[in-house]
């Protein structure tokens, strides 16, 4: 793609990420969605967060790869850990980039 | 302060309240911002697409794999649908916040939920629920928190020239650990943990078998819709 490509591409992307954001509070006030739709909702931020995860953690070159030579996929124990004990968004991003920047370093 | 909801209060007083509230926040996205303007400039994006992703899009997550998507010769069709699907979580955020902004105009509604991200929306979701805090400070959380997103991008972008590798200092873990960082607290519950384990298991199967275009959506269209089906169920079996 071009820069002018990019750029019609960044604004279909900021349509697609926009109307999710406002529809919902500007035409739900007082109503509620249907049960069964909110039911499934509820399940695509856990499913589709650990389908977008696991490949580049599990297969970081399209094959699969599952050792303590795959630095991303041993930087992810810290990284859990650091999201579930110290539920900072900062803090995990910070704990994962820096383990894996360290295991370069050093091996 | 006794005429304090009558005007609007100073500028100094705004930046005084809002900003303590929303500093986490701005810590968070100054470095992720900075990660995404790097990418972005190693991915081949202008300066100007760069900014205006920021501007427009506001969305960490879309970004990086937009950055991903871009540097692998992906086309716009693909860029603009994973956004949408990855984007769907706040569909559940904004129906969420729509009952604290009963009393709010529909511009400002939109205005507020535009610049809603899964930070700002746990911080709003604990101050509208606490007191009704006034509007222009709610506004401002919001200003300062995508400022700091904007100022990180174009600071990655303008250093990322001088950057000739990102790997030694582990920026193309940006993505995976913000993916952890958001995952965790959605699979506090037992059958979410195994419809997430479900899905991340079925994507690595559908890239491996070769479906490397649509195994995302795939393995969340087929898990999510498996956890609909069982929530009930097994509700019912534990009451």
């Amino acid at each position: 793609m071009d820069q002018s490509e990019i750029l019609i591409a960044i604004c279909g992307m900021a349509v697609v990420t926009c109307l999710p954001r406002i529809l919902p509070a500007l035409f739900l006030s007082g109503r509620r969605l249907h049960p069964a739709i909110a039911r499934w909702l509820g399940f695509v931020p856990a499913t589709v967060l650990a389908a977008l995860l696991a490949p580049g953690l599990l297969c970081p070159e399209q094959k699969l790869m599952i050792s303590f030579d795959n630095i991303f996929l041993v930087a992810a124990v810290p990284a859990f850990a650091a999201a579930l004990f110290l539920k900072n968004f900062f803090a995990t991003v910070a704990v994962g980039m820096g383990v894996v920047a360290l295991a370069r370093y050093f091996f | 302060m006794s005429e304090r909801n009558a005007v609007p209060p100073p500028l100094s007083t705004l930046i005084q309240n809002a900003l303590p509230t929303v500093l986490p926040v701005i810590l968070g996205y100054l470095p992720v911002g900075f990660a995404y303007g790097v990418l972005a400039e190693k991915s081949g994006l202008s300066l100007f697409n760069t900014v205006t992703m920021s501007v427009l899009v506001y969305a960490g997550s879309a970004q990086l794999i937009g950055t991903g998507l871009i540097a692998g010769g992906g086309g716009a069709a693909a860029l603009i649908f994973t956004t949408f699907v990855v984007n769907l979580r706040h569909l559940l955020m904004s129906a969420a916040l729509a009952t604290r902004l009963t009393d709010w105009k529909k511009w400002q509604v939109a205005l507020f939920t535009a610049e809603m991200t899964d930070e700002t929306f746990a911080l709003h979701s604990l101050r509208l629920a606490a007191a009704n805090p006034p509007k222009a400070e709610t506004f401002a959380v919001n200003l300062f928190a995508h400022s700091a997103w904007i100022i990180g991008s174009l600071t990655g972008f303008l250093v990322g020239g001088r950057i000739t590798d990102v790997k030694p200092i582990g920026l193309d873990y940006a993505l995976p650990a913000m993916f952890i960082a958001l995952l965790t607290p959605q699979v506090m519950k037992p059958l979410y943990l195994a419809m997430a384990v479900l899905a991340a298991a079925l994507s690595v199967t559908l890239l491996l078998l070769g479906f490397d275009r649509i195994h995302v959506i795939l393995a969340t269209m087929i898990c999510a819709t498996l956890g609909a089906c069982l929530a009930p169920w097994i509700n019912r079996k534990s009451s």
